[in-house]
């Protein structure tokens, strides 16, 4: 649209203008990476030479401790088993719900289409609130229970509606030619509509895969109790103790030796501790970035 | 529509030869109605004295004097009037800061610089809130952090300032915070906007002798402002949703619980005390009625503007 003045000399405002806008963007992509950048130094310094401050892009003293420190315990290594598991298994079965009660909800002809998904659609609004919720969960038996993780995400109302959106893209003749032949619903399904929805599955998955990883307000509430711990929960909990303010001993390390104890600070394993969790996020984000931002506005609308 | 129109016998009918597709529906309307239909009988408990080792018919009720009780609660009100102070910030710092960034993005020239700057400016929207406030907390320290250090070579500062244990800045930080997080990822749906205004009209202005930030303004800001009225129509619905998790990490260190504390996290608290869990019950359906009532009045006023209506 600028092509009429592309190869003319640029006036001077134009370059101007250009180079404000470009300063700008360089800004904000510092003001982006440069938080983790610095943790990431941090973590790897030296915890009780971190103190003394000034450390910016690169450790002073270069130290692997803060980590070995965090990996110490075995709470961690259960913390991330429990953190993987519930991850996989919500993906596999939050997709495979979603997209089984896409199918049925995009088929025209079905009797109770217009109920169900009203009924569904609904259950975005609906919110009755944390206590309630937690009674329900209670009287379920899913507290403190590694269930909790998995049974109230099994559908969710947003992901259907994406799935459904693109089943409705699908040609129809195909799936149609294999009811005549006298295939059933679930061999439809499973056979014809599953494969060619891999692409809005795979976007779906990640949402998923996203939310599961990063949770920790379940395990807080409703699954506190230790063999439970995920990841983010570990997190959370280093966290808030390095931000009591006066408590110098991690109370991470509790029942470790002194010496060992006084060779990190709160701050350090926090740092530590915040790269260990955010490493699997930044490791796969380049990568699957394009299905991350696959955000289609138009499909929340029929 | 059909399925209305057609006899009962038809109705029937079409039950029986979809029975596979009937009953496989079956476990997803249990399921919902279970997880999200179940849960709002638990309401009826801001209105009653709620003793968990009772049965349903055995509580005894109270009316509205939960809501009473909340009302006449300074704490409460502390609370509220935190929640809507933080709300403001986050949403007036997030839409400005998300539109502005749409719009320069907008102007890039470079394509790879463009995607480059997009793919760093989402990946915060990735990262939990526990590890934003990891950062932050950071950043932050009185011992270590960064800003301090920065603030001081600069002379803006004498003494290091200890900025999360400082009322004065906490909501700052929080609003500031969400922006960190959030811009990149908010200003896709500008962008995607500002993508299906008519490049004749940028044409026209550069005509009329519009430089770069007048066409911004004059052309590509009246071009997404019907996208802006939805937003923020949708978002006013949850003002009093100033979310929980970073108030409630970031003011664990209590120095700051005054003006951290945000109606989510009173719930969260009543959760823990005897009895709280009906005084908890009111305070979360306070909220909900707020932001339907809220939702309600600005989907009126944007059809009374000509915008188009969200509901």
């Amino acid at each position: 649209m600028r092509k009429p003045i592309g190869r003319m000399r640029k006036p001077i405002g134009t370059v101007i203008a250009d180079c404000i806008i470009v300063f700008f963007m360089l800004i904000i992509i510092i003001v982006m990476i440069y938080p983790i950048w610095n943790t990431l130094a941090v973590s790897l310094n030296e915890a009780r030479d971190s103190i003394k401050g000034s450390i910016y892009l690169f450790p002073r003293e270069f130290s692997l401790f803060n980590y070995q420190s965090i990996f110490k315990t075995d709470k961690i290594f259960k913390a991330l088993l429990v953190s993987v598991a519930r991850t996989v298994i919500t993906v596999f079965l939050n997709v495979f719900c979603s997209a089984l009660l896409a199918y049925i909800l995009s088929r025209k002809d079905f009797v109770f289409r217009k109920f169900l998904t009203t009924f569904m659609v609904l259950t975005m609004y609906l919110n009755a609130g944390l206590i309630p919720q937690f009674a329900l969960y209670r009287n379920l038996g899913l507290y403190n229970n590694f269930l909790v993780y998995i049974v109230p995400s099994l559908v969710g109302a947003f992901n259907v509606i994406v799935i459904r959106t693109y089943i409705n893209t699908l040609p129809v003749s195909l799936s149609e030619s294999a009811k005549i032949d006298g295939a059933s619903e679930l061999k439809v399904f499973f056979r014809i509509v599953l494969p060619m929805c891999m692409p809005v599955l795979a976007t779906v998955a990640l949402w998923v895969a996203v939310g599961a990883w990063n949770d920790w307000f379940t395990s807080f509430i409703f699954a506190p109790k230790q063999e439970l711990s995920t990841m983010q929960y570990e997190m959370m909990k280093i966290l808030s103790s390095s931000m009591q303010s006066g408590v110098r001993q991690p109370d991470y390390l509790a029942g470790q030796s002194g010496a060992l104890r006084s060779m990190v600070t709160p701050n350090s394993l926090r740092a530590a501790m915040t790269i260990v969790a955010t490493l699997p996020i930044l490791v796969v984000y380049p990568f699957l970035q394009k299905y991350f931002v696959t955000v289609n506005i138009g499909s929340v609308k029929e | 529509m059909n399925a209305i129109r057609i006899n009962r016998g038809g109705f029937l009918k079409r039950v029986r030869s979809q029975k596979e597709l009937v009953l496989l529906s079956v476990p997803f309307f249990i399921y919902f109605l279970i997880f999200s239909y179940a849960p709002l009988w638990g309401l009826t408990m801001a209105f009653q004295n709620y003793k968990p080792q009772l049965a349903f018919a055995e509580q005894q009720w109270v009316g509205l004097q939960h809501f009473k009780d909340l009302f006449s609660d300074e704490k409460f009100m502390r609370v509220l009037g935190n929640t809507i102070g933080m709300s403001l910030i986050n949403l007036i710092l997030s839409f400005v800061s998300a539109i502005a960034f749409a719009l320069f993005l907008n102007e890039l020239k470079s394509r790879r610089f463009k995607r480059f700057t997009q793919t760093i400016s989402y990946m915060p929207h990735f990262l939990s809130w526990i590890i934003v406030c990891g950062l932050v907390a950071n950043i932050l320290s009185m011992d270590s952090g960064i800003l301090n250090e920065i603030l001081m070579k600069l002379g803006l500062i004498q003494d290091k300032v200890h900025f999360l244990g400082d009322p004065k800045y906490f909501w700052w930080i929080v609003g500031l915070s969400n922006v960190w997080k959030s811009m990149g990822w908010n200003s896709i749906i500008y962008l995607a906007a500002i993508t299906s205004i008519d490049p004749a009209l940028y044409d026209a202005a550069s005509i009329d002798g519009c430089g770069r930030f007048k066409r911004m303004w004059h052309v590509t800001l009246p071009g997404i402002k019907s996208t802006i009225i939805i937003l923020l129509i949708m978002n006013a619905g949850w003002i009093l949703n100033a979310g929980f998790e970073v108030q409630y990490i970031l003011g664990s260190s209590g120095l700051v619980l005054d003006v951290s504390e945000t109606i989510d996290i009173f719930v969260l608290k009543s959760l823990g005390k005897a009895g709280g869990f009906s005084v908890g019950t009111a305070a979360g359906l306070f909220k909900t009625l707020v932001s339907v009532v809220i939702l309600t009045m600005c989907n009126f006023i944007a059809g009374k503007l000509g915008e188009e209506k969200l509901i």
